[in-house]
């Protein structure tokens, strides 16, 4: 677990969340992380859509770059590339 | 005491009579959908708003599953919400039930008891409230349209209490008394706004900070989200905490609506009961018929006493076992039937806390008046004289009796 997490005295009650998503790292989840061959990136900003999580950002090189915080590990991304420039790499 | 002396005698049957009590609360939401025997709270409240006499928004839905989430998203936002259902139409909320008690939404909600579908049927027994039981509402059950009056005023404090948060059911027994017109005390307009007064909201610390507990464009909160296997069992224990926090407030509003009104209703009624031999403890409007017997009883001799529970859920324990100790035979009377288990589920949950007595009594279960079968003062006497021949014997011949049934 990522984050150390309180006992039920200390949890805000209506079961509402106390932090943010931005604060729920879900990076651990899955079991790929995607990697994206830049030299053949067109940066049409077509992963960046799909992400499910928008853990893809266009940075401010042109290309997408991944936030392994919280990448799920979908493929969505590799399955949309229209250049199949994305791979999805098993963790080790 | 200050009772206002200005209580005016009406005339309402219960249904009338909670109508009348949500009228005078002036909810900011009711949504509900008629289903009989609750219809004419529905019909008469939908009167109330279009003479303009509350200031109520009234949302006719399409199902009771809507009527319960409107009231959801009303109290959510901030408001007070009150629906009424009865039988299918409160198995058809079932799911949003136990979405308002996590939430902690203190709706309030009346409840025409009335038998569960098939065959189909529209008169009284506890099949509904009971279906319901485990999904953290607290239950208040009525003897007369007088508790129906008194409760739907008391239900708002009791919900909103600071450490309850709570959704709160009112029972009251379909046609017998949602039908019946009886006398009723009512207090005037301005004694109940004093009353129940604003809203009451949880202090909460969410993802922007503390705020307090409902939608707020300033202060946002997300409310209802998904909570996996890491959260949800801690948010449970909330709800457990809560139920036993209402067992400390309930009686904290009773007493200040006694002071207001001249009326005092507690956790439990108990009748007769210092020497008695016998006892029948029960819910609703049954249990005058069993006090009126236990008198006649006691004039033939008969070491008889009742107990009538008011408050269901919290399960009001310590009282119970207080008020039963040392009477050496009960009876416990279900109008419902938990179908494959040991017995009906108020003779499971008396039974159950009696365990660790001492001295344990015989404890046999009388099912009874199921679908709106009658249960007169001669099927309560035959009862006891059951429960007394168990109590000579030492042992019941049957664990389980259903009283009342063609055999």
């Amino acid at each position: 677990m990522s984050v150390d997490k309180p006992s039920w005295r200390e949890l805000p009650p209506g079961a509402i969340p106390y932090l943010s998503s931005a604060e729920y790292e879900t990076g651990d989840w899955g079991v790929s992380n995607p990697s994206i061959d830049l030299s053949r990136c067109t940066r049409c900003t077509l992963c960046h859509f799909y992400c499910p999580e928008g853990a893809i950002r266009m940075g401010e090189d042109g290309y997408p770059h991944v936030d392994l915080r919280y990448c799920k590990g979908c493929g969505v991304c590799a399955e949309e590339c229209p250049v199949k420039c994305i791979r999805m790499v098993a963790k080790a | 005491m200050k009772v206002p002396e200005k209580q005016i005698l009406m005339g309402l049957n219960g249904d009338e009579a909670a109508a009348y009590a949500v009228k005078q609360v002036n909810p900011d939401v009711v949504a509900a959908y008629p289903i009989t025997p609750q219809t004419i709270i529905v019909e008469r409240f939908s009167e109330y708003v279009a003479d303009g006499l509350v200031d109520t928004e009234f949302i006719s839905v399409e199902s009771e599953h809507s009527a319960l989430s409107c009231c959801v998203g009303a109290a959510a936002a901030g408001g007070r919400a009150f629906t009424a259902t009865a039988a299918n139409g409160l198995a058809l909320m079932w799911e949003i039930t136990y979405i308002a008690s996590a939430l902690r939404l203190p709706i309030v909600m009346a409840v025409a008891n009335r038998a569960l579908s098939a065959p189909i049927n529209i008169h009284n027994d506890h099949s509904d409230a009971m279906g319901a039981r485990d999904s953290g509402w607290i239950q208040i059950w009525c003897e007369n349209s007088q508790e129906v009056y008194d409760a739907c005023i008391e239900a708002w404090r009791m919900g909103e209490h600071p450490d309850v948060q709570l959704p709160v059911m009112v029972n009251l027994d379909g046609f017998t008394l949602s039908h019946t017109l009886e006398n009723v005390l009512t207090l005037p307009d301005e004694v109940v706004q004093e009353f129940v007064g604003e809203r009451n909201f949880m202090r909460v610390r969410g993802h922007m900070g503390e705020a307090e507990f409902r939608l707020d464009p300033e202060r946002p909160l997300t409310i209802g989200p998904l909570d996996l296997p890491d959260f949800y069992y801690e948010h449970k224990l909330h709800q457990v905490e809560a139920l036993k926090a209402a067992l400390k407030a309930i009686p904290t509003v009773d007493e200040e609506y006694w002071e207001v009104s001249g009326r005092k209703y507690e956790l439990i009624h108990p009748y007769r009961l210092e020497d008695a031999e016998i006892a029948l403890i029960g819910l609703g409007s049954t249990m005058g018929t069993v006090m009126h017997v236990v008198d006649e009883l006691r004039e033939e001799g008969v070491k008889a006493g009742a107990l009538k529970l008011r408050i269901f859920r919290p399960f009001p324990e310590e009282a119970l076992k207080e008020a039963l100790r040392g009477i050496p035979a009960i009876g416990v009377l279900d109008r419902a039937i938990s179908f494959g288990a040991p017995g009906g589920p108020l003779y499971m949950e008396v039974k159950t806390i009696l365990y660790e007595e001492d001295d344990r009594p015989i404890v046999v279960n009388y099912i009874h008046g199921l679908g709106g079968r009658d249960t007169p003062p001669d099927l309560i006497r035959s009862i006891y004289k059951n429960l007394d021949q168990a109590r000579v014997r030492g042992r019941a011949e049957e664990r389980v009796v259903y009283a009342g049934v063609r055999g």
